[in-house]
């Protein structure tokens, strides 16, 4: 019995071990082999040397994917504390709006936002009516972490919204009749409990904001590439996949460190005992 | 039994349908271009795959590019299958050394012959063997008059503090390097390491004045005032200016970009007579016309400089006469290690 059901699961999962196979590691696989071989296919250190030339690149990517990312958080918790604590109706009206802008590609979202911050946007002709301005925002570096923000603070609010509604309330009752306050109840109970709903949304936020690339083309100007700005430009212009393979393995293994080590942040700031 | 019989039913409409596959093969041509590349029907002008479809019953399968090297890299990645496709003089040199191009049977093209004598051996294909030319043209320096005086006559315009945060620039390396190269009069051919690092060193100097790296938003932003000087093609300067008659064209005195895309037939198509068929009929009077009238290109087709309805008729910077003419030079194929320089230097110029 136990055995044909181990079979029964083991089939149910074949189709996704296979998916995995086919489009996750197998992936892997090619970028770290094109990374350490040439055009010829011999084995060659000469990508990760070539990586020296970029460091001001990552530098400025993880910079701008920081900054959006502690941005988003600021924004995100308080707004989504206040909606767990709100009405029914309310919820489902502000989670739909918040969703709604995810009906639209991305691409033409971040495009509109150019169309707004231009010195001759929209944001400036309504100012300017004011007799205000005009203030030059577009092709700044602003502009990019603006529309990482932008872009990407649903993927913040969801996830802490969502673990603060799952909340039990006697918690909070209880900390509220052994005399705690207000203050000492969010710092103390809810803020921890939360926790794992700020370490998804920090992941979910991060990782898209370091890769991306067409929000820094776009809002940027181009003058403040971004790394994924760098690695598509060597799969779509240069042609030297071997480069792009060895900028996106690095990539993946700074976005891999940087989860480690806020993993283990998070771990200490609880006590350990941390789920996700 | 009723599920049993449904699944009957359905596996037997799955091998009606491959049988019809297989026996009747619909005649099929896919082609590869540029964006905005031909006369599509749009208000009324003439829709050129729609009308070869009528002509020949011939399906037009057609995807579009934004550059020759995107262009270039999809094909090499494998899994497409196009026939036709219009790269620019030194992708198509590339491609004939790389073995991807093949021999076209003129013998079918009698169109052929409204080609100009003028666009004929050209150095990337000199024996006129794989390409027919498909339009033409010249880079130059587009103004917005309302912000820019005097009218600038050189490329250090692109350089001016005056228009720091207002000025585009190409934002791929073979074009952005053309113009470096153009003020420091180096050739756009050059394999020397020497000049393609003070080329990358001049367009390093240009981030002062904070430019814009773009594609096709020129259109936008130069239309719309947003931005006050780009260096783009100049056909696409006319459709800008119907737009913003603000707008001025100049071609600098350093020198430009001249090109020619041109339309080839991929290495291993399996309709080769189709595609044929389709270049000869980009070749006609008719065609070729509202191509010209549509894209705002120069055309190399006699039929369309000759014919006084066109509307660019001896326009005088599609088709400068002889004392207008701008210095101009074609680009080459690069070998690989200058075209790894040029785009390892142009990383490094855009990572500032």
């Amino acid at each position: 019995m136990q055995q044909r059901s181990s079979l029964k699961a083991r089939l149910i999962a074949s189709p996704y071990v296979a998916w995995s196979a086919l489009f996750i590691v197998a992936p892997m696989f090619f970028v770290v082999y094109y990374a350490f071989t040439d055009a010829a296919g011999a084995f060659t250190l000469a990508n990760i040397k070539a990586l020296s030339n970029y460091t001001e690149i990552f530098v400025r990517s993880i910079t701008f994917g920081l900054i959006a990312t502690v941005i988003c958080l600021l924004i995100a918790y308080p707004f989504a504390y206040i909606l767990s604590q709100s009405g029914a109706n309310v919820q489902r009206t502000m989670i739909l709006l918040i969703m709604l802008p995810m009906w639209m590609n991305f691409l033409i979202r971040t495009y509109s936002w150019m169309a707004l911050l231009q010195d001759t946007g929209l944001i400036n002709a309504i100012l300017g009516k004011l007799g205000i301005g005009p203030f030059h925002m577009i092709n700044t570096g602003g502009a990019v972490i603006l529309g990482m923000i932008y872009n990407f603070l649903p993927y913040m609010i969801l996830p802490i919204y969502s673990i603060l509604t799952k909340l039990d309330r006697s918690l909070i009752e209880a900390a509220e009749d052994l005399g705690s306050n207000r203050f000492n109840v969010i710092k103390k109970v809810v803020i921890p409990l939360s926790m794992p709903g700020v370490v998804s949304g920090i992941t979910m936020v991060f990782v898209p904001s370091v890769s991306t690339f067409y929000i820094s083309q776009k809002l940027g100007g181009g003058a403040f590439d971004l790394i994924g700005d760098t690695i598509e430009r060597q799969f779509q212009q240069a042609y030297n996949y071997n480069l792009g393979a060895s900028l996106s393995l690095v990539l993946m293994v700074l976005i891999l460190v940087c989860m480690a080590v806020m993993h283990r942040f998070t771990d200490n700031d609880e006590g350990g005992g941390m789920v996700i | 039994m009723k599920k049993t019989l449904c699944f009957v039913c359905i596996l037997s409409m799955l091998f009606v349908t491959l049988a019809s596959c297989s026996s009747e093969p619909a005649k099929k041509l896919y082609v590869y271009n540029w964006g905005e590349y031909i006369s599509d029907g749009e208000d009324g002008s003439f829709d050129v795959n729609a009308e070869f479809e009528k002509k020949y019953g011939i399906e037009v399968v057609y995807d579009t590019y934004d550059n020759n090297e995107a262009m270039y890299a999809k094909l090499k990645g494998g899994g497409v299958n196009y026939d036709i496709v219009i790269p620019s003089d030194y992708m198509i040199e590339r491609m004939i050394s790389e073995d991807m191009l093949e021999k076209i049977d003129f013998s079918n093209i009698p169109n052929y012959s409204n080609i100009s004598e003028k666009y004929l051996n050209q150095p990337y294909d000199p024996n006129n063997e794989y390409s027919v030319p498909y339009n033409v043209g010249m880079v130059g320096l587009i103004y917005n008059t309302k912000y820019v005086s005097p009218a600038p006559t050189s490329w250090e315009a692109l350089w001016d503090a005056n228009y720091s945060g207002k000025t585009l620039m190409f934002a791929n390396p073979r074009d952005a390097f053309a113009i470096a190269q153009s003020i420091l009069g180096i050739d756009y051919n050059t394999t020397a390491e020497a000049d393609w690092n003070a080329a990358a060193e001049k367009l390093k100097a240009q981030k002062s004045i904070k430019p814009s790296y773009v594609n096709d938003e020129v259109f936008n932003k130069m239309e719309s005032g947003e931005a006050y000087l780009a260096p783009y093609y100049a056909g696409d300067f006319l459709s800008m200016v119907s737009v913003n008659p603000d707008l001025a064209f100049v071609y600098p005195s350093e020198g430009v970009n001249y090109f020619v895309d041109a339309a080839c037939i991929l290495k291993g198509s399996k309709n080769k007579e189709s595609a044929v068929l389709y270049i000869n009929f980009l070749l006609e009077e008719e065609t070729a016309l509202a191509n010209a009238e549509y894209i705002c290109y120069a055309s190399p087709n006699t039929k369309v400089i000759n014919n006084t309805e066109y509307t660019y008729y001896q326009n005088e910077i599609l088709y400068p006469t002889q004392d207008k003419q701008p210095k101009t030079q074609i680009f080459t194929n690069l070998p690989q290690p200058s075209l790894d320089l040029m785009n390892s230097l142009w990383d490094s110029v855009k990572s500032e």
